[in-house]
């Protein structure tokens, strides 16, 4: 056993750090090789330039395929959003039979294979007789971001005191201005970060939005239509890398924002610890 | 502390109010009338109906039938931002994205006072708490009992008509809880408001109120001050639950308005008041006995009412030690308490004793 240990306690900093460079190598890569004057992606570096970051802007389908998915992104984090706080207040609010199993439910998409989902999504929505648009990528993609928004939510709202807003209301204060005043700056965190999280998830999303749009193309399906040419490759490079840095960037404004909330909802509760 | 005078005003008047959740009754025809500037406390075991009481006249929640009138005005219908009340919840709900300040100021904003009545009204808030300098701390860096000081203020600076406190110490540390009891007491003094303070702490209702209420399974038992609730409770429950009684079974040999007269095998025949709620059931009654009301008799000395017996069981508190004491004739041996003054400490298990008592301290009990 001791043995064992031993080796393991040796050998494991060295996976985890293998480990990590596998994981996030690559990711190097792009930012690297998108400052390459060679549209090849081969080392050593021939110059730096940041050339293919200033043909972004001049090219049209790109400057679509942009507004596509903020479109998408917007709606499907606004939409997912909504839905999240209904179901996260009541999960966190009520205590009702098949609790626990609606929240399973919700969650599911979450490990269900994508393309599976996203299969079948294309199925219903034929059979509904939609016409494919960015209208049925939104739908795609709240599906997906629901479980999202809501594992964020709940951890933003649970322990949410009900006596707060009593005592509100007890000081004198309306329905309204108790949700302006009390619910909403205490749960506000919460719901940036959910807005957020779906937004970049959206933003980021390719296999849904590649079987349920029609001829707009969002980003993720733009910048896959573009690696068919070598010569773009370097503009991709520069495109993946912003988007890299946006999502990194949401993401941990989200995380912070989350934290900040379920900081403050726990802490209401700090009479009786 | 000084008997403030207090007018016989109706503050808060309870009609017959029953609360049902279904079939069952959580509040069972309850009626109550509290009078202006008193401090009134709601005592009873864990699901009692306290709290639901306490909501509905808070206005979180509704009878089911009944009515409740706070200074004279009918509440059915009016919601709990209107009421003339406030309360001081049991989580004290501090608002925890507000500092000190802010939550007390809370309720002041939809007044608007102006900004300097508010901070006014805001600072002499906080200074009758004792929390001056305190204002702008965050609502977490606060201790338990600040906490408890900010709930207070936060609804005292409303002037309500009437403060409901729903066991506001039972989240403190004995100490703390004990200096609070007294504080409150005497906050209550200095701006007579109508307190309602509902509790499950015998001693904490008998300290501080002015009169108690107290309630088993949703039904009043009781209301009347510390002094004649301790004393002269009405029934057995009510005798149990406030500290401890000694019960002795009696035959009733004389009935009459206001007065019983029984015969009992330890202590003879003795003539008590008859309580109100008071049932005759057959030939029998209980009679009770506090275990303080009971007196060690030493060496030769005598009283015209005593009961000889042997003590059974000692154990020692402290400042007092409670005897367990076998009387010939009782089903049930008695319980006494004795200041260890005398050496009531060094008694002998087994030994024989006498106890002196009051016939005034021995009540009739409804079952
Ligand atoms: N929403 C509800 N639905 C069903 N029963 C309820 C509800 N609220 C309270 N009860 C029941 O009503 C009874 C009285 O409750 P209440 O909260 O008034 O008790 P309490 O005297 O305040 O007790 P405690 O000292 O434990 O706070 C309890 O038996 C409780 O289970
Ligand atoms: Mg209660």
């Amino acid at each position: 056993m001791t043995a064992i240990r031993n080796i393991l306690s040796r050998w494991l900093p060295a996976y985890a750090l293998l480990y990590v460079v596998f994981l996030y190598l690559p990711v190097v890569f792009l930012p690297i090789f998108s400052v390459n004057t060679s549209p090849s992606p081969k080392f050593p570096l021939a110059e730096l330039t940041l050339q293919w970051y200033r043909d972004l802007p001049n090219t049209p389908a790109l400057i679509d395929a942009t507004r596509n998915s903020l479109m998408v992104g917007i709606a499907a984090a606004l939409l997912s959003t909504i839905l999240g706080i209904c179901a996260a207040r009541a999960i966190t609010r009520y205590r009702f039979p098949g609790r626990r199993a609606i929240n399973g439910l919700i969650m599911a998409p979450l490990v269900l294979p994508e393309i599976i989902l996203a299969v079948s999504m294309l199925l219903v929505m034929l059979q509904l007789g939609l016409e494919l648009s960015l209208v049925t990528v939104v739908f795609g993609h709240v599906l997906v971001c629901i479980p999202y928004s809501l594992s964020v939510l709940t951890s933003g709202f649970e322990g949410f005191d009900r006596s707060l807003e009593e005592a509100s209301a007890d000081l004198g204060e309306t329905a309204f201005g108790t949700f302006r005043r009390v619910t909403l700056p205490m749960v506000a965190p919460a719901i940036i970060s959910s807005l957020l999280v779906c937004f970049t998830i959206s933003l980021d999303e390719f296999i849904i939005a590649f079987f349920l749009t029609g001829t707009e193309p969002t980003l993720p399906i733009y910048i896959w239509g573009q690696l068919r040419f070598a010569s773009k490759l370097p503009g991709v490079l520069a495109l993946g890398t912003l988007l890299l840095v946006g999502s990194f960037l949401l993401l941990t404004v989200a995380e912070l924002l989350r934290r900040r909330a379920a900081r403050r909802t726990q802490n209401a509760g700090g009479a009786f610890a | 502390m000084p008997e403030r005078s207090q007018n016989d005003r109706t503050m808060i008047e309870i009609s017959h109010v029953t609360r049902s959740y279904g079939a069952f009754k959580a509040l069972d025809d309850a009626s109550l009338v509290i009078r202006e500037g008193e401090f009134f406390s709601l005592l009873g075991p864990s699901g009692c109906g306290k709290t639901t009481l306490l909501r509905m006249i808070a206005g979180f929640d509704n009878p089911t039938s009944g009515t409740i009138a706070v200074d004279g005005q009918p509440m059915a219908g009016i919601p709990a931002n209107r009421r003339p009340t406030n309360m001081v919840f049991q989580s004290y709900a501090i608002f925890p994205h507000l500092n000190v300040e802010q939550n007390v100021a809370y309720g002041l904003r939809r007044l608007r006072l102006g900004a300097a009545e508010e901070k006014r009204r805001v600072e002499e808030a906080l200074a009758q708490v004792s929390l001056t300098g305190l204002g702008k701390r965050g609502a977490h860096e606060l201790s338990g009992g600040q906490r408890q000081r900010v709930a207070l203020a936060r609804a005292l600076v409303m002037r309500p008509k009437v403060l409901l406190l729903d066991e506001p110490l039972s989240a403190l540390d004995k100490k703390l809880r004990e200096q609070m009891q007294v504080e409150l007491r005497r906050l209550q003094q200095a701006v007579g408001i109508t307190f309602i303070l509902v509790t499950h702490d015998q001693y904490e209702a008998l300290a501080m109120s002015d009169r108690i209420a107290v309630m088993f399974g949703g039904r009043i038992a009781q209301v009347a001050s510390p002094k004649e609730i301790y004393q002269r409770p009405v029934n057995r429950q009510v005798a149990d639950f406030l500290g401890g009684m000694n019960f002795v079974k009696a035959e009733i040999v004389e009935e009459n308005g206001s007065s019983l007269v029984v015969d009992t095998l330890g202590f003879g025949r003795v003539k008590t008041e008859k309580p109100k709620a008071f049932v005759r059931n057959g030939g029998g009654a209980t009679l009770g006995i506090r275990p303080e009301r009971l007196r060690v008799l030493w060496d030769d000395a005598s009283s015209k009412f005593e009961v000889a017996g042997r003590v059974i069981e000692r154990h020692y508190f402290g400042e007092i030690t409670h005897l367990i004491v076998e009387i010939p004739g009782l089903e049930k041996p008695l319980s006494v308490t004795e200041t260890n003054d005398f050496g009531a400490d060094d008694i002998p298990v087994g030994a024989p004793i006498r106890l002196a008592y009051d016939p005034d301290a021995l009540v009739a009990l409804a079952d």
